[in-house]
């Protein structure tokens, strides 16, 4: 028999729904590989195998009584800890919120146990998914299943999703919950081999998943392939009262409209990508992105995004703003860590807890925050971003007059070693310099696998596409997919 | 132009004044979320994850919030925007819990209106004055904290926490206490014929930011202070006084009046530095990226102001040009929504028991609302039941008034026997021997008795000395035991003395 | 721009987190570092630029005025509310005494 562990979520759930296999030794063979990993992989903050045996159950008990069963019954999936799940403890893998018990669930969340999904357990990530290398987390970082070829230096596997990005990759689940903010999803996807796709922006409700910049914050799925991720999506998608910017759609059926082939569509190539300093392996693969979506019928044509290198200090200034005043809830009042002094007052136990509770990174940009918003720096930081805000945005549509959807690598790099760039915030922040544009202009992207480096790494190339079209990203991702035949996979050493 | 003075060892000082009232708006739920805004509840039971700010959760306006705003904003003739936005005002507080308030700085809701606060010669108000109003934009109340519970520790209590506020601020258009208080008072008026506000005070529904600063007449604006959250009208007065006295003693001993929030102590009448907000200056507003732009649409506005109702000015004016009331008259019945309610209800049951026309029978309605009732009610107190004081009960009593079956004296006793037992006007009239006689004869026969009793009175009138005529009806009205109808006695009178 | 040590600290006590002087010698360099990156900026020509209010053209959507229709934002769950708070008294959130 196969290993139930190398199907995505696709095969399972058909599986199950044919009884070919059980839901529970799906979870079963699951909740062992994520048993095994933890002490190498350090990919979940905690383990829920009870959880995923339940849904599992119920899944199985359903399909005996002729139910009908959801998009994701029977499948197993990873819940990045950034979703409030009731019950279980979500940390944003931050001390300050260690031990907090959400007496509520995240919408996209229940939107997926309700589908049939079941919760392996709660992925770590960047603390407030912050950072592009899994490094800040409190609970440690997770280590990346790939190593360059003839090394076994512990490597990054993305942030903020890394616990996501890493736990696919390993086979420790068929796929994983991320979000992107500045590329969360996209960069850890490309650095270890998998698929993920950052939608709209409002198309999954952002409730309950703990705020790091409200106005960027998105969910999507990661996965081993584009269909995967489109079925997993459509679970996730769908429009929340609960959400302002919610988008009040009905959710498109993805998954049945995949279409590899590109003829009659236009594939634009931003100019201002071609970046100095860009790794030529990227370079490569970017060509091959080109040939193989011409080879799908699809028009090339160059478009440019003049406002391209100032995306990523404009998200510097917009995203820490709103982290500033989104994470000043965390104040040892309500929930989460108190730390009191002998004798401090109320404003000197907020300083106190927040000293203690969060990480460097994360104070690094709520100061970033604070002082772009205080008085007399409004007007020249916060505002001139959301003005630069609106010409990239601008530019995504001044481009999209003459393209259908854009293609561009999805990181300037692969995977670097943990500890490379800790000591450089800057140069860790230049990682997510082509994820960050599509963040801010609120439009649809996902990274897909393009092949391997000289070193053996994945390297992952990413579609941008037009306000709500999905279905142009996920058919483009497609296209690439089938013909990049990528199939490699990390070998185990864990 | 008020003559308010602070009289001070170096001349006269002038005070100005801007007044920031927050006002709570009706409504079941709370501006984001849908807990309840009930007053009174147990600590933390109207709180919801919202309101308790618990990571990942997100508002959602209330529309009813919003309408009442922008009608608020529609009565004192404002400016409406109906592109307005909400924005993060950042602080730590314990009764914060997201560490903002989602408030409207940059895009309110409501722009520049204006409200008439009347002449009131007594008050030291010479002329009506128009005050000017800058905006009025929404925003969440904070919390409830308990100092006295615990020893070492302060209680938390969110339930107000997300409750919707207007926060109506004023140009500093104000100066005396007596323009404040008339200010607040009228404002409060509007805010209840809205209905967009209880305007309780003593609950909090509505408290006000005292803005204070003095200056010799006709000189820039001084530096001013901020008291903050006064709750009544009569302690918004003192605080002008006792700030502007505070300032002008102040410069006058060379000091400088410093910007800053003060706190009202009732007890001792005297407002002191709050400290503790002192480093809470740069709120850092932001607009909130939770919320996307108000954009309201005209049939939102056209329901608004179709739903608004006449306004006191508008009645009052038209009690005075329509009705025909006194100034008087007109301003006490429209100063409060009670007023005239029992005033328009009693007015169309009588005009109809009468079959005239509102005109008609509006100053006798009016001095009925205004003077007769009251002073029946409160000579009663707790024995008058309320649901007795009907407006048909009052129109039937003025109906027999009004065709001379009973005196004003009668009418007051029937009234009183109504609001007692709830027994119909006519029946009590009946029963109880309260109606006056009109029967000519009858009182003819008695005037003429009157008349040979007193023939010689009777010569001295006719000699020239008209004011025996009210002897002469006093004498038939004690004969008649006071029930005589007073016209009918006159004119019999009359034609008897020729 | 460069920031001194003192605005530094003045930041660090607006966002309410303590630092102490090792924290601060960290923190003044980066933070510096992380200004002077993004203060290029300033190059860009926005005028006549609207800043960006919603980053996907969207209408904000208004509630009904209904008391507790959606149990997951209603009130009446003073349990839920206080299930993680560390110091719950009585419930209330206790919190060090504030003197006004
Ligand atoms: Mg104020
Ligand atoms: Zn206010």
């Amino acid at each position: 028999m196969t290993d139930l562990t190398d199907l995505g979520v696709k095969a399972i759930r058909d599986g199950v729904a044919a009884g070919t296999f059980s839901a529970r030794e799906v979870a079963e063979a699951f909740n062992a590989n994520v048993a095994a990993a933890q002490d190498a992989l350090n990919a979940f903050i905690v383990a829920t195998p009870e959880k995923a045996l339940e849904a599992a159950e119920a899944v199985d008990a359903a399909r005996a009584k002729g139910e009908t069963l959801g998009k994701m019954a029977g499948v197993p999936i990873g819940m990045k800890d950034l979703f409030a799940t009731q019950g279980v403890q979500t940390t944003a893998a931050s001390h300050i919120l260690e031990g907090f018990i959400p007496q509520y669930e995240s919408t996209v969340s229940a939107n997926l146990w309700k589908a049939g999904a079941g919760m392996l357990g709660k992925l770590n990530l960047d603390q407030f998914a912050m950072g592009s290398s899994n490094e800040t987390s409190y609970f440690g970082n997770v280590i990346s299943p790939w190593r360059k070829q003839g090394s076994n230096a512990g490597l990054a596997p993305g942030g903020s999703s890394g616990g996501s990005s890493a736990a696919v990759a390993a086979r420790l689940c068929p796929a994983a919950t991320g979000t992107d903010t500045g590329g969360s999803i996209r960069q850890p996807a490309a650095f270890t081999g998998i698929t993920g796709i950052k939608p709209t922006y409002g198309r999954c409700s952002r409730w309950g998943i703990v705020a790091f910049a409200s106005s960027l914050d998105q969910a999507g799925p990661m996965a081993r392939d584009v269909t995967d991720c489109a079925i997993m999506l459509e679970a996730m998608a769908g429009f929340d009262p609960k959400d302002s910017t919610s988008l009040n759609l009905t959710v498109p059926e993805w998954t049945d409209g995949l279409d590899a082939d590109m003829s009659g569509h236009r594939v634009g190539i931003p100019k201002e990508y071609r970046m100095e300093g860009t790794d030529p392996d990227i370079l490569e693969s970017w060509d091959n992105g080109i040939a193989w979506l011409r080879d799908a019928g699809a028009e090339i044509v160059e478009v440019s995004l003049p406002h391209t290198k100032y995306a990523l200090p404009a998200y510097y200034i917009v995203a820490p703003a709103e982290a500033s005043s989104n994470l000043a809830r965390y104040d040892g009042v309500r929930y989460g860590l108190r730390d009191l002094p002998e004798g401090a007052n109320l404003q000197e136990m907020y300083a106190a807890t927040r000293a203690a509770g969060f990480g460097d990174e994360v104070k690094r940009r709520i100061m970033i925050g604070t002082y772009v918003l205080s008085a007399g720096f409004y007007d020249a930081y916060y505002n001139q971003a959301q003005r630069v805000r609106t010409l990239i945005s601008q530019d995504f549509k001044a481009a999209f007059e003459h393209c259908d959807v854009i293609l561009a690598p999805t990181t300037p790099t692969a995977s670097f070693p943990l500890g490379d760039k800790s000591d450089d915030p800057l140069a860790m922040y230049l990682n997510d310099v082509f994820a960050v544009p599509a963040s801010l202009a609120g439009l649809p992207a996902m990274s897909v696998p393009a092949g391997l480096n000289k070193d053996g790494l994945p390297l992952g190339l990413q579609l941008i596409g037009k306000a709500f079209d999905e279905q142009g990203v996920l058919n483009a991702g497609l296209a690439i997919e089938q013909r990049a035949g990528f199939t490699a996979r990390p070998e185990k050493w864990w | 132009m008020s003559s308010y003075r602070i009289q001070g060892v170096t001349g006269e000082w002038e005070v100005v004044i801007g007044l920031e009232v927050h006002a709570q708006v009706t409504s079941n739920a709370k501006l984001f979320s849908g807990a309840s805004t009930e007053f009174g509840a147990e600590p933390n039971a109207q709180v919801s994850l919202v309101d308790a700010a618990m990571p990942g959760m997100l508002p959602v306006p209330n529309r009813e919030c919003i309408r009442q705003a922008v009608r608020t904003g529609m009565a004192i003739e404002a400016q409406i925007n109906k592109w307005s936005r909400f924005d993060r005002k950042n602080y730590f507080y314990a009764d914060l819990p997201q560490g903002y308030q989602i408030s409207q700085l940059y895009h309110p809701l409501v722009g520049e209106g204006s409200l008439l606060i009347e002449a009131d010669e007594k008050a030291g108000i010479p002329a009506d004055k128009r005050i000017g109003i800058e905006r009025i934009h929404v925003e969440q109340d904070a919390g409830k904290l308990m100092h006295d519970q615990h020893p070492t520790m302060s209680y938390v209590d969110l339930n107000r926490s997300g409750v919707a506020l207007m926060e109506i601020v004023s140009k500093p258009d104000m100066r005396s206490p007596a323009e404040a208080g008339a200010y607040v008072r009228k404002l409060r008026s509007i805010l209840r014929y809205v209905g967009s506000c209880d305007g309780n005070m003593e609950q909090g529904s509505m408290r006000a930011d005292v803005n204070v600063s003095v200056r010799k007449p006709g000189d820039e604006f001084g530096t001013r202070t901020e008291t903050k959250n006064v709750n009544s009208v009569r302690f918004v007065m003192a605080v002008i006084e006792q700030e502007a006295r505070r300032q002008v003693d102040l410069i006058e001993d060379g000091g400088k009046v410093v910007q800053e929030t003060r706190l009202y102590d009732p007890d001792r009448n005297e407002t002191r530095s709050m400290r503790s907000k002192e480093d809470a200056h740069d709120y850092r507003y932001f607009p909130d990226p939770d919320l996307l732009p108000l954009d309201l649409d005209d049939d939102f506005l056209v329901e608004c102001r179709e739903s608004l109702p006449e306004l006191p000015d508008a009645k009052k004016r038209r009690y005075v040009e329509e009705l025909g009331l006194s100034e008087y008259n007109a301003t006490q019945l429209t100063a409060e929504v009670e007023g005239f309610r029992r005033f328009e209800d009693v007015l169309s049951a009588t005009a109809s028991a009468l079959g005239k026309g509102d005109k008609d029978v509006a100053t006798q309605v009016a001095n009925w609302t205004l003077s007769v009732a009251p002073g029946v009610l409160n000579a009663l107190g707790d024995e008058a039941k309320v649901e007795n004081n009907t407006a048909a009960a009052s129109a039937a009593i003025l109906k027999m008034q009004d065709a001379g079956e009973i005196s004003g004296g009668q009418a007051k006793e029937i009234y009183e026997i109504v609001l007692k037992t709830g027994r119909e006007p006519t029946e009590i009239a009946e029963t109880e021997g309260l109606k006056q006689l009109s029967d000519t004869g009858a009182i003819e026969s008695v005037i003429d008795e009157v008349l040979a009793n007193n023939a010689d009175k009777v010569e001295e009138y006719r000699g020239g000395k008209d004011k025996l005529f009210g002897f002469f009806v006093g004498q038939t009205m004690k004969a008649l035991q006071g029930k005589g109808n007073p016209a009918v006695v006159n004119q019999i009178l009359k034609d008897k003395l020729g | 721009m460069s920031v001194d040590r003192e605005t530094v600290a003045k930041i660090a006590s607006l966002a309410r987190i303590q630092m102490d002087d090792a924290a601060l010698d960290r923190m003044v360099p980066e933070f510096n570092g992380i200004l002077a990156w993004v203060e290029q900026l300033g190059e860009v020509d926005t005028s006549g630029v609207e800043p960006m209010t919603a980053v996907i053209p969207n209408h904000q959507r208004l509630r009904d005025d209904v008391v507790d229709a959606d149990p997951l934002t209603g009130g009446g769950i003073r349990d839920k509310v206080l299930a993680n708070a560390p110091a719950a008294e009585h419930g209330f959130f206790g919190v060090p005494k504030v003197i006004e």
